[in-house]
């Protein structure tokens, strides 16, 4: 069944970014707004727009009565409910097709299966793509744990299994260290988080952030190659490209097969991520996890296969089978994705909602600017800092990396503090221009750079909030 | 004794609990000392505290917990 009338459960440069796609293919669109979203750029975009509640998020955009009501109230036949709040929530998925709607996404098992890090792990293990060594579960004794690191190897993370966003991992690079940190990692989860319970992974050091985009319409999965990710903060990805500047040819195809490999033995449909870890000493991968969504970093896979995934996903919803054989997705030239966070690089990332007094937007060939910015609009302070990214493309990474510092030098956001004089320095800097870092690079990289980005961006190019 | 308010410094969503599961920093009649936290402002996914700022006595909150509020706006009533 051809989707009519699309609903967007989502907001900012996303939603944008759908009711874009979904225009292109003559789809009307609902776009769903919090009170703190009546006036962004996605409600003046779409063909309707609907009030779903107040700027909490919770009571809103992750209300979902709330969105369901309104795609009853308003005929829309699909939801798309791009990346964050609901993307990854397989209750949501269930009641959108209970609803009688089209979920633009894959099926809720398909989400429940790889939202669950064991059974993920395993399903990986079943298709034949390694995972990083470690337990497959939580280690309820000291002897059981390091009965299984003799295995792996040091060094290893010992992980609390309660644990979440990076707390409470302790590294442990000998069997010495090992004895000495099991209990103290056992009392301390016990502690934190009312549960001893601990696993234990190898730690892969200097390994870098490698994901392998896949498309699939449910019996059929073909893969659009990989991004790298490398450049990160507090596990956030600032910066991503295509290809990843690290990969040989018989590695990446290994990668990529391995990904197309896992989307099919669970009958994947839609646009996913399979996220990797990559040791470019050794040449090994270790699949990490599965992102059953469109992610942020997209358009740096676009602009290298010219495949619109967002299209190419609601077409799937709509029912079609995919339109791309794999021996036609071909990677051409260079692509480099940043992000455009209301953030101040000189405080520390300091987030600054306010109200974009002026608007000046890089141009020309090979650049585009996907952000829910316009001049004149107040950047709530109640969602995540994205305000847009900036993505250019040329025939190879230098290029890019010249026309990167080309298009931020044109792009000026005035009124709140940006991300921007980060990536010009980034830009700039001979490591990342050499393609030389790893996921633990960008931190210490940011505290022996601090003097620099303090002084990058004038206060006089802002108007401070009271 | 002189009646004050205690102003948001952010804009953002207001919380009177450190986590959703503990209980709130400070309730109505309670004492506080200038740098007691009183509940913490969310903005774009990161928490600030907001401080007593003056030593006194709650009269009472102004701001319900995970109310939005703007930069300015009287979260607190405090006698000091």
């Amino acid at each position: 069944m051809a989707i009519k009338k699309l609903l967007i459960a989502n907001r900012g440069e996303i939603a944008v970014r759908i009711i874009r796609a979904a225009r292109d293919l003559g789809i009307a669109t609902v776009q769903v707004y919090s009170k703190a979203d009546k006036d962004s750029l996605a409600v003046r975009l779409a063909d309707e727009a609907i009030d779903i509640g107040p700027p909490q998020a919770s009571k809103s955009y992750l209300n979902q009565a709330a969105i369901l009501a309104a795609a009853q109230a308003t005929g829309a036949d699909a939801i798309h409910p791009g990346y964050g709040f609901l993307a990854e929530n397989a209750e949501f998925a269930a009641a959108v097709e209970a609803a009688g709607l089209i979920f633009v996404g894959p099926t809720a098992q398909s989400i429940r299966l790889m939202g669950d890090k064991v059974a993920a792990r395993e399903a990986a293990a079943s298709a034949g793509v390694p995972t990083v060594p470690g337990s497959e579960g939580r280690l309820e004794s000291e002897e059981a744990a390091f009965a299984l690191v003799e295995k792996t190897g040091f060094p290893v993370m010992i992980k609390a299994a309660a644990g979440g966003g990076g707390r409470g991992i302790r590294i442990a690079r000998s069997a010495e260290e090992f004895h000495h940190l099991m209990p103290q990692a056992q009392a301390e989860a016990l502690a934190a988080f009312g549960d001893g319970g601990l696993y234990v992974e190898r730690l892969i050091e200097g390994a870098r952030h490698i994901e392998v985009q896949v498309l699939g319409d449910g019996r059929d999965v073909i893969h659009c190659f990989e991004r790298e990710c490398s450049l990160q903060r507090r596990r956030q990805k600032v910066w991503e490209e295509a290809p990843s500047p690290s990969l040989t040819q018989a590695v990446r195809e290994k990668l990529c097969s391995s990904a197309v490999a896992l989307a099919k033995a669970v009958n994947y449909r839609g646009a996913g991520t399979l996220e990797y870890l990559y040791d470019d000493r050794t040449g090994e991968f270790y699949f990490l996890e599965m992102n059953t969504r469109i992610q942020v970093e997209h358009p740096v896979t676009e602009m290298v296969t010219g495949i619109d995934l967002v299209r190419e996903m609601i077409r799937v919803a709509g029912g079609e089978p995919l339109r791309i054989r794999q021996d036609e997705v071909r990677v051409g030239g260079h692509s480099i994705e940043v992000r455009i966070n209301a953030e101040d690089p000189a405080r520390n990332f300091l987030p600054n909602p306010g109200t974009v007094s002026a608007l000046s937007v890089p141009g020309g060939d090979g650049v585009r600017f996907d952000s829910m910015l316009y001049q004149g609009y107040t950047v709530p302070p109640f969602y995540d800092s994205l305000l847009g990214k900036l993505i250019v493309h040329d025939k190879d990474r230098p290029s890019a990396i010249r026309r990167l510092e080309r298009a931020l030098a044109e792009l000026s956001v005035e009124g709140i503090f940006t991300t921007k004089p980060l990536h010009q320095a980034l830009a700039r800097d001979a490591d990342v221009k050499a393609g030389r870092f790893h996921t633990a690079w960008l931190e210490p990289w940011l505290e022996s750079h601090a003097a620099a980005l303090a002084t990058a961006q004038p206060p006089s190019a802002v108007k401070v909030a009271p | 004794m002189a009646t004050q308010q205690i102003f948001s410094p952010l804009p953002g969503i207001f919380y009177r609990r450190p986590a959703p599961d503990k209980p709130v920093y400070k309730n109505d009649g309670d004492v506080v000392a200038e740098s007691d936290t009183i509940g913490l402002i969310e903005v774009m996914k990161s928490f600030n505290e907001v401080k007593a700022g003056a030593a006194g006595k709650i009269v009472r909150f102004l701001a319900e917990n995970e109310d939005a509020v703007m930069a300015g706006q009287p979260i607190a009533e405090i006698d000091v």
